[in-house]
């Protein structure tokens, strides 16, 4: 009751207050507990040795001195880079090709662009999961097609090796999510004016000086997003490594994160995977960073 | 003639033929542009397509090796084995198999949907409409969690859900999902907000009516396609999610559907059911897509907004 009368004492202005408060509250808390608390935790845990049951004890930064030592943990940041720099280019050229194939409004380019745009909401644990069927030497319709051409004389493993392993995954990887980028390059090719165009063309332009001297300068911010969100996607890789080669062939396909849940949830050493954490949190944050900075020249 | 650059025809007679010809251009243009999309539109449906192909084939056909490539015979025993996936004969327990998976995946989707629409609605509505001392940090801070990857800081989550018993729990899993959906359906829904016009609260206000019902009354109407991209958005991510759902989910009985997926990727006793395996993906793919195709005009519309534009 006591309450209840302090709150009828407060006056219009700051009861609006604290309503705007009790409204952001929830969120408010989800966020603290769910995202500010873990991260201080993630630091915190990293400074220890951390196995999911018994004792846990403070060891300083030991955990990030044994990285340096860890070579599968160089092998797995070398192996991500080397995916992510692979996996940019076709997904950018592919990205644009439909972008520019679906720019103009011409009858069922609707259609088209839902087509290119499909495979971006399954989930990439189940495409992953629907690739690794289509590439299997067995049962995978790609190596029945190639043998009843005679392209290969007999069934390829494709994700036994770990160069074809790499490029099968990009393919079905970039069927997955070209489509996004597409969305993106479209917004930016959208924008460009279409007198801008007209006007080169009656200066003899082609397509190639259209194309260097219009369209990429116009789009470089819109470009620099897209890369920025895709690189941070291909960063994080997991479950198209966890799916397909579990990480195979001879470790050859272990991502930075799939060596975190490994170390973590396998082997549960938390406190070293915790660690690793940090360092990716760190070349994230650069990362975003990088995207933040892009959007605000926007304004 | 000859001579005469194409920009600038001097003659009427020169004009018409560079017409021509450029109309006939742009036509051949067309039909090569329609050409390209459609071997392409045929190369991304194939493997949706011929998934669904394999999973309405006879269960031993789907098995064959070299694989055919049309059924022989159409059949869904590849869905109905999927049912009784699992530990089938195990001491006994009826196993549910895909029914219980597809009802676990969707309990989590609807706790993460509801979830996701009650606090960004709230929220949304507290930081576009009202003043407070800290506003401005607290939406900062928000938002600032868009920079951290989920990915990064799934050990203390996974501590801290042991601690309070709800790992291995839908509602945990569903808990963790809402908080990875507030800061875009925050920011969407602010601007949403934002975006009304203040007249219409204002006379409402005057008459004395709560903030609760002036928000429930009034704005729900007028800030309804934000609320259903939010939606859209917590369902396709929380339904698609795989490593959260892996590491949280230990009990068999628990596992969401990409996970039971993998499962049955791994194979019982070493042999891969093919053909079940695509039956669930199958499955997995429906709703994801059946509700982007309904909704596209929101996806999108979110998509711009959160991607391109927060």
């Amino acid at each position: 009751m006591i309450r209840q009368a302090a709150v009828w004492n407060l006056s219009w202005e700051q009861r609006r207050k604290l309503t705007g408060f009790l409204f952001v509250l929830p969120t408010v808390a989800f966020v603290t507990i769910f995202f500010i608390v873990p991260l201080g935790l993630t630091f915190f845990i990293s400074l220890h040795d951390w196995p999911l049951f018994g004792d846990r004890a403070y060891i300083g930064f030991s955990n990030y001195s044994e990285l340096a030592a860890d070579r599968q943990y160089v092998k797995s940041l070398n192996f991500t880079f080397r995916y992510t720099l692979l996996i940019t280019p076709p997904i950018f050229i592919l990205g644009f090709i439909l972008a520019s194939l679906v720019r103009r409004k011409i009858r069922f380019v609707g259609i088209f662009r839902t087509i290119f745009f499909m495979p971006v909401v399954i989930g990439l644990g189940v495409s992953s999961l629907l690739w690794v069927w289509l590439l299997d030497d067995r049962v995978g319709i790609f190596n029945k097609i190639l043998l009843d051409l005679n392209l290969v004389p007999k069934a390829q493993l494709f994700l036994g090796r770990p160069n074809t392993a790499m490029n099968v995954i990009i393919l079905s990887v970039v069927w997955k999510t070209v489509g996004f980028t597409m969305i993106l390059l479209l917004a930016g090719l959208q924008a460009i004016s279409d007198e801008l165009y007209e006007s080169a063309e009656v200066d003899g332009a082609g397509y190639f000086k259209k194309l260097f001297y219009i369209t990429l300068p116009l789009m470089r911010r819109t470009i620099a997003l897209a890369l920025v969100i895709s690189v941070i996607g291909s960063v994080l890789a997991f479950d198209q490594f966890y799916i397909m080669t579990r990480g195979g062939p001879r470790n050859s396909t272990i991502s930075i994160v799939y060596w975190i849940f490994n170390n973590s949830f396998t082997y549960f050493k938390m406190g070293y995977g915790a660690a690793m954490s940090i360092v990716l949190l760190g070349i994230l944050v650069a990362l975003t960073g990088a995207q933040l900075y892009i959007l605000r020249e926007k304004d | 003639m000859a001579a005469t650059s194409p920009e600038k025809p001097q003659t009427l007679s020169g004009a018409m033929t560079q017409q021509e010809i450029r109309r006939l251009r742009r036509r051949a243009l067309l039909w090569l542009r329609y050409l390209v999309l459609v071997i392409l539109a045929v190369l991304f449906l194939f493997p949706i397509f011929w998934s669904f192909i394999n999973s309405i084939k006879l269960p031993a056909e789907a098995l064959a090796v070299p694989p055919t490539y049309l059924p022989t015979r159409i059949s869904f025993d590849n869905y109905i084995e999927l049912t009784t996936y699992g530990r089938a004969g195990e001491k006994g327990q009826d196993d549910l198999g895909l029914i219980q998976h597809v009802y676990n995946s969707t309990v989590v989707a609807l706790i993460t949907v509801i979830g996701s629409i009650v606090l960004s609605t709230l929220g949304g509505y507290g930081f576009a409409r009202f003043n407070f001392p800290g506003k401005s940090v607290l939406f900062i801070m928000v938002l600032s969690t868009l920079m951290i990857p989920f990915q990064s800081i799934l050990i203390p989550l996974f501590v801290m859900l042991v601690q309070v018993k709800l790992h291995d729990t839908l509602f945990g899993l569903a808990l963790v999902y809402i908080t990875f959906q507030l800061p875009f359906g925050i920011f969407l829904m602010r601007n949403s907000f934002l975006a009304v016009p203040h007249e219409i609260e204002e006379s409402a206000l005057l008459d004395g009516c709560s903030s609760l019902s002036i928000l429930y009354r009034l704005m729900l109407r007028l800030v309804l396609p934000g609320i259903v991209t939010v939606a859209i958005f917590a369902f396709i991510n929380s339904w698609n999610e795989f490593l959260a759902a892996l590491i949280f989910m230990s009990d068999q009985d628990n596992f969401t559907l990409p996970v039971f997926l993998t499962m049955v990727r791994s194979g019982l006793w070493g042999t891969v059911n093919w053909g079940a395996l695509q039956a669930g993906v199958i499955v997995s793919i429906i709703p994801s897509l059946a509700i982007f195709l309904a909704l596209q005009r929101y996806y999108m519309d979110g998509l711009m907004g959160g991607a391109v534009k927060n």
